[in-house]
């Protein structure tokens, strides 16, 4: 604490400062500056320190070859690495959703096309479950390496909460409408919602669009079918939503409450609110932020209930099938073979697997039901597994599978449903005007 | 504005002045004026930021001048403007006048002032984004209903809340600007207009404020200028919501650019924010008379 800071320090900071902001703005720091690969993944607990380890494992294991790595968190994280494609200063390995965002990386030949090296090593491919290759696979190439855990979209609720009221968890979509007076009454939230992400609130439409018109309502306008959103069961869904956000089934505020922020979690485990639709990484949040919520048994969860005459499948789930590993097509050989190395022995080594079912999350390996039973989340991740392995159909969730372009107007627009500022037909209308081809 | 200078010293300081201007005008041309170039030639092109540019003729221009979008933008960027300069001119105004004065507790007071200029705006907007949560922020966490408002969440209030939180960071640096005029007045004003028995609020209408006439200008210029382009506060305070409510131009220009990936019409927005400034600030150079830049001191 006590070094006394000489001018000598003083001055050459004052020197190397500018110098480094000149190099740094001369672009030269890119991927072609040699030593080891560059990584970059998500923060925020506990998925961060599960990436952060797997890396200090292999850094550890290969001396010679390590990867060094950066953290952003979500949203500010997909704004950063399209800059860094487009300004050449990509990390080696980028981390992604795969679908819609990976195809324009493609388009712009900015990820290296993966399909023989997997070929050229089966047992890496063959470890990994086979649906999660869908969202890596662009016209028949595999452009990343399916990574970490499957994360399908499961309706969560407070035991407490519903005990305290004396109600059941809901079986279907009347029971939901059903509810939200009964919790009003008690000044509770009947959903809690981080709708300034705006994805939070995509995600009510993607189950609702499935259960009540099937898959192939949303399948439909992502091939560009002409009205796709103008569907009856399309105009259905978002009128249902709309009910829903009329009757207050939303927690107040819910259009500033952000996700990153994790206070739609917080709402839930303080019992402000009963219920929440989130991905299934949010067990780990709430256990590693909820104090004794989920290890006293707090927190419920089960896959989004039918809605009367839909025709969807109640199995079908939505959410990630898998999170996706690309290769910087500007690296060097030698960055690339680093992260070769790294995709054959780093992801997903018996730590991270290990790791990953202790947070509560299910790594997309198959014949792995023996380490998710001995888990201490068992129930969880055994459900989670089942979900995901169980659906009819595992879609990929709409903001990933599209475009970026059609994506953003979609999310402006689920925005404005939830805030009634727009009707279904005029949401309907916005979003044919985009993705008809 | 002619400045006279005598022939001498002219001559004397040709050869050396136009090289001290040499850095400035570098850094100018690199970080202002080749950005603007490039961002116009963008507005001609289809880029997807990351993969090759097409020039695309007018295309963009079309898109972003049909869409509903841009005038609700430029709406909200103009009633931003508007009631942001209101709320900030004569409050700065007053505490400008009230600083101005020497004693110790306004000199006290004029550094508590100066504090929300120092913090960075995503900060300040983080700040108020976790006090004003109507969950866990100060009203929910201290029980007073006043403040646990769906503050961020409704149209009127979350616009309004944009307004204060700017205000409430920029005021200080206004206040300083005023300061500085008001202790420039000279004395013997105020000294004559008490011999002829004008009060306090006589002498600051007849005296200060028109005294002031030209600081006006130029603080009303850096907040209307500045006020195009508030982007870091709202971004992170509403990002834009909640709906549309607080997406001005310079918000909606990131979103095009970097969510949607539409490089070209954000390049076009871009181009229309450049045109509005200039001319605003042209404007309002031409509303303070083609004599601002001389002195309204006695004799002049």
């Amino acid at each position: 604490m006590a070094t006394p800071i000489s001018r000598r320090t003083v001055l050459g900071l004052a020197a190397s400062v500018p110098v480094s902001m000149a190099l740094s703005a001369c672009g030269t720091s890119g991927p072609s500056s040699g030593g080891g690969a560059s990584y970059w993944f998500l923060s925020g607990p506990p998925q961060e320190g599960i990436r952060q380890g797997a890396v200090d494992r292999f850094n550890e294991a290969n001396p010679d070859t390590k990867i060094s790595t950066n953290t952003f968190l979500n949203d500010p994280y997909k704004t950063k690495i399209k800059t860094a494609l487009g300004a050449g200063e990509a990390p080696t390995i980028i981390w992604g959703w795969g679908g819609g965002g990976l195809r324009t990386w493609v388009d712009a030949g900015h990820v290296d096309d993966l399909t023989s090296w997997f070929d050229e090593n089966p047992k890496v491919k063959d470890k990994l479950i086979s649906t999660s290759f869908g969202p890596a696979t662009i016209d028949g190439k595999i452009y990343a390496m399916p990574c970490e855990t499957a994360e399908p979209i499961l309706l969560y609720y407070n035991n407490k909460v519903f005990d305290d009221v004396g109600v059941e968890p809901p079986e279907s979509w009347d029971d939901i409408m059903a509810l939200v007076p009964k919790f009003k009454a008690k000044g509770i939230a009947t959903f809690s919602l981080g709708g300034q992400s705006r994805w939070t609130n995509m995600m009510w439409l993607e189950f609702l669009f499935d259960r009540i018109g099937g898959t192939e309502v949303f399948e439909a306008a992502f091939e560009g079918e002409k009205d796709a959103w103008s569907n009856p069961a399309a105009i259905d869904a978002l009128t249902k939503l709309q009910e829903l956000v009329r009757a207050g089934g939303f927690v107040e505020g819910f259009s500033s409450i952000t996700a990153d922020s994790n206070a739609d979690q917080a709402l839930l485990y303080t019992g402000k609110a009963a219920m929440m639709l989130h991905g299934s990484w949010s067990y780990g949040i709430q256990q590693e932020l909820g104090g004794d919520f989920v290890p006293s048994g707090g927190l419920g969860f089960m896959n989004f209930p039918p809605v009367e005459g839909g025709t969807g499948d109640p199995s079908n789930t939505v959410g990630n099938p898998g999170q996706y590993l690309s290769i910087y097509s500007k690296a060097s050989a030698e960055q690339k073979e680093i992260a070769k190395k790294f995709f054959t022995n780093g992801v997903l080594d018996d730590q991270e697997v290990k790791d990953w079912i202790d947070s509560g999350a299910v790594p997309i390996l198959s014949g792995i039901e023996d380490e998710l039973a001995a888990s201490k989340n068992a129930e969880f991740v055994d459900f989670v597994y089942k979900t995901a392995n169980e659906a009819n159909v595992f879609a990929q969730s709409w903001d990933q599978a599209l475009d970026p372009s059609a994506a953003s107007t979609l999310l402006d627009n689920i925005v404005k449903l939830f805030q009634l500022s727009i009707s279904p037909q005029q949401f309907a209308d916005n979003l044919n005007a985009v993705t008809n081809k | 504005m002619s400045t006279p200078v005598s022939d001498a010293s002219q001559r004397g300081q040709r050869g050396v002045l136009p090289w001290l201007a040499a850095p400035a005008l570098v850094f100018f041309v690199g970080f202002a004026v080749l950005p603007l170039v490039g961002v116009f030639a963008l507005s001609f092109t289809t880029w997807d930021g990351i993969g090759a540019i097409r020039p695309s003729g007018l295309d963009s221009w079309r898109e972003v001048l049909s869409d509903p979008a841009l005038p609700h933008a430029v709406w909200v960027t103009f009633l931003v403007m508007v009631v942001s300069w209101a709320v900030q001119t004569p409050i700065s105004i007053l505490l400008g006048t009230f600083l101005a004065n020497q004693q110790r507790y306004r000199a006290v007071l004029a550094v508590v002032y100066f504090v929300p200029l120092l913090l960075s705006s995503a900060a300040i907007a983080i700040a108020y984004k976790a006090l004003l949560d109507p969950n866990f922020g100060l009203g929910a966490g201290l029980g007073i209903d006043f403040l646990t408002q769906d503050w961020l969440g409704r149209p009127t209030l979350a616009f309004s809340l944009v307004v204060f939180v700017v205000s409430w960071q920029f005021i200080p640096f206004h206040t300083l600007i005023y300061q500085g005029g008001v202790r420039q007045i000279p004395q013997s004003l105020y000294e004559a207009a008490q011999i002829d028995g004008a009060g306090r609020v006589r002498q600051f209408f007849s005296i200060t404020l028109p005294q002031l006439k030209y600081t006006i200008i130029t603080s009303s210029t850096l907040m209307v200028v500045g006020s195009l382009t508030f982007f870091d506060l709202i971004f992170v305070l509403t990002e834009g919501g909640p709906g549309d409510a607080t997406r001005v131009l310079a918000l909606d220009m990131y979103k095009r650019g970097f969510e949607a990936n539409e490089m070209g019409p954000a390049s076009a927005i871009a181009v229309i924010l450049v045109l509005v400034g200039l001319g605003l600030a042209l404007l309002l150079r031409r509303l303070g008379g083609r004599d601002a830049s001389q002195s309204q001191f006695e004799g002049a």
